[in-house]
């Protein structure tokens, strides 16, 4: 993968050793339409590392069994290895293994605080205030709850470069709000929003606040009672975990008081002909079998980000980001969205009049994986005026040489639709 | 391309992708804009990718007299309906039907169906059937076509 020129000579940490980490990846060692693949989609998806695999392998070779129900060794086993990754995810974000609730993803969590500490605490005319960059399952969640609550849906505007207008947020911030729902990092333009800021305020005008931690949680330490917030949600499977587990964490008093989510086995303590009486915290919120092996993955892509350190792979990206900012902008007819600074991998394009769709097509002969459309972003592109986006996300595997890769496939693109 | 020696592989399926004939219906392309009279008009998107067709027909007895298109989105899915209009206009709905049905043969690999020229300039688009993904792009224009005429459609 190196060059001599790209990759070594810049390294921001020296002791980031890069071809061991991408060692640590078996995907990245295929190739795709005979090329090496150049993989520049996490934020759609990452990639997973030997460890969490095995550790899902290990998982279902030797221990499976149902939670939290026999006496028997696996299932106490299994209940062990469920309720261990839990403690893993609480104390990576500073929180109380019963304040974490395990969901399939972000959408999940988002949609379980809509439908339940929505229902109870939404009523007609409230505020649910929101931002024009959420992606649409921090949206669609919320315009459902205001269409049954009789709610009120507004939007803090964004500027050009993606940052938030934070005059409109304090003007549209009233005790009507009863409710503010931000990304913490915009899956589109990187953008990294003032959370603790936003939570402030909300806290102050009498507001619950939810952070979207999908775009953050994989590249940064968070801290949720550093940010503040009431809820924070985030999807394993951006941050090197499997597919089908994520987090939802909130505020003991909040979680005790909301009314269950959906009903079923593990969720109740007692059942009668009459009634139920929910479980206790966290298990309140998980009706059903859960994702056993989807946590104990979660716990270990936790474990290997924390032994490869997210300060050191934050500072490798933001490296590789600005060496992709300078190297895209060095592209005649090519246009980068987003802020300069402030922002992580996240690199939103177009391309002299190449549509996105064409573009990653093109890219993808040379086994270059780029995300093309709309990034389940449409209110915001419109308000950027663009109907598509190509868009390279970059992870803690990425090098300097494959965004050269990026660069070198994009003069294919060039040479086929005759752009000088 | 510096650095790998196979360029041509992959060169040559994107060339016959991105003909010629196919980048020009994408930046100059023919019957865009209203349609004085329409007798049909339907808009349709692709919801993943964000593509957006508003088909329109004027339609005068059983015969296709005019076809204009709106839209945004990639080469392949506003080409097509471009060459739509060049194809169909002065077609009855049946012609055009039989078109629609060879075209969609050629996109999911049919020779034959690549070799009639009936389908005239939209056979620059047999490319589109080495990526199957893009194959919803090209039928896009073609789905509001066959919503609005087609055997299932309710006469307007």
């Amino acid at each position: 993968m190196e060059t001599p020129d790209s990759t070594s000579d810049h390294t921001p940490a020296a002791d980031y050793d890069i071809e061991r980490i991408r060692a640590d990846f078996p995907i990245l060692g295929r190739l795709v339409h005979g090329f090496p693949l150049v993989y520049l989609d996490s934020a759609a998806s990452s990639q997973k590392p030997y460890s969490v695999i095995q550790a899902v392998d290990a998982y279902y070779s030797e221990i499976h069994a149902n939670v939290h129900r026999g006496a028997h060794e696996l299932s106490i086993r299994a209940t062990e290895a469920y309720e261990g990754a839990r403690e893993v995810v609480a104390d990576h974000i500073g929180a109380a293994p019963a304040e974490v609730i395990f969901v399939r993803g972000t959408t999940e969590a988002i949609n379980l605080v809509a439908w339940t500490w929505g229902a109870a605490h939404v009523a007609e005319g409230d505020e649910i205030l929101l931002t024009k960059m959420e992606h649409h399952s921090n949206m669609v969640p919320w315009q459902i709850l205001a269409g049954r609550a009789g709610a009120v849906v507004k939007y803090v505007d964004v500027r050009p470069d993606g940052s938030l207008v934070m005059e409109d947020y304090d003007r549209l911030l009233s005790d009507r709000t009863c409710l503010v729902a931000v990304t913490h990092v915009s899956n589109t333009l990187g953008v990294v929003n003032p959370v603790a800021e936003i939570a402030r305020k909300a806290r102050e005008a009498g507001a619950v606040c939810l952070v979207d931690g999908a775009q953050a949680a994989p590249h940064m330490q968070v801290d949720v009672q550093a940010i503040g917030c009431d809820f924070y949600a985030f999807s394993g499977h951006k941050m090197l975990a499997p597919t089908g587990i994520g987090a939802l964490w909130g505020r003991r008093e909040l979680l005790e008081h909301m009314p269950p989510w959906q009903g079923g086995g593990e969720m109740i303590s007692e059942v009668r002909l009459d009634g139920f009486t929910a479980a206790p915290l966290p298990h309140k919120y998980e009706a059903g079998t859960p994702n056993i092996a989807g946590a104990v993955g979660f716990a270990e892509a936790i474990r290997y980000l924390q032994r490869t350190g997210l300060e050191r792979i934050h500072a490798w990206e933001r490296d590789l980001t600005a060496y992709a900012l300078d190297s895209l902008g060095a592209v005649e007819g090519l246009e980068i969205y987003g802020p300069k600074e402030d922002r992580v991998g996240v690199i939103s394009f177009r391309y002299a009049d190449i549509h996105a769709h064409d573009l990653a097509t093109i890219l993808d002969q040379k086994g270059v994986a780029i995300r093309a459309g709309h990034h389940c972003n449409q209110p915001l592109m419109n308000h950027l005026g663009v109907d598509a986006t190509a868009r390279a996300s970059l992870y803690l595997y990425n090098t300097r040489s494959e965004i050269d890769a990026l660069v070198d496939a994009l003069g294919l693109a060039a040479k086929l639709f005759g752009v000088a | 391309m510096p650095g790998h020696g196979s360029d041509g592989l992959e060169l040559s399926s994107l060339q016959d992708l991105y003909q010629q004939v196919i980048l020009d219906h994408y930046r100059r392309p023919r019957n865009k804009g209203p349609l004085e009279g329409a007798t049909h008009t339907l808009t349709l998107n692709n919801p993943l990718c964000g593509d957006v067709i508003d088909l329109m027909l004027r339609v005068e007895g059983d015969r296709i007299a005019e076809v204009h298109f709106e839209g945004k989105g990639c080469s392949i899915s506003q080409a097509s309906a471009s060459m739509m209009g060049s194809v169909l206009e002065g077609q009855t709905i049946q012609q055009a039907l039989a078109v629609m049905d060879t075209f969609t043969r050629m996109l999911h690999g049919d020779m034959d169906a690549a070799a009639d020229t009936d389908l005239g300039d939209l056979r620059a688009l047999a490319g589109v059937a080495k990526f199957p993904v893009r194959v919803k792009c090209a039928l896009l224009a073609w789905n509001c076509l066959d919503e609005m005429v087609g055997p299932g459609a309710t006469p307007s």
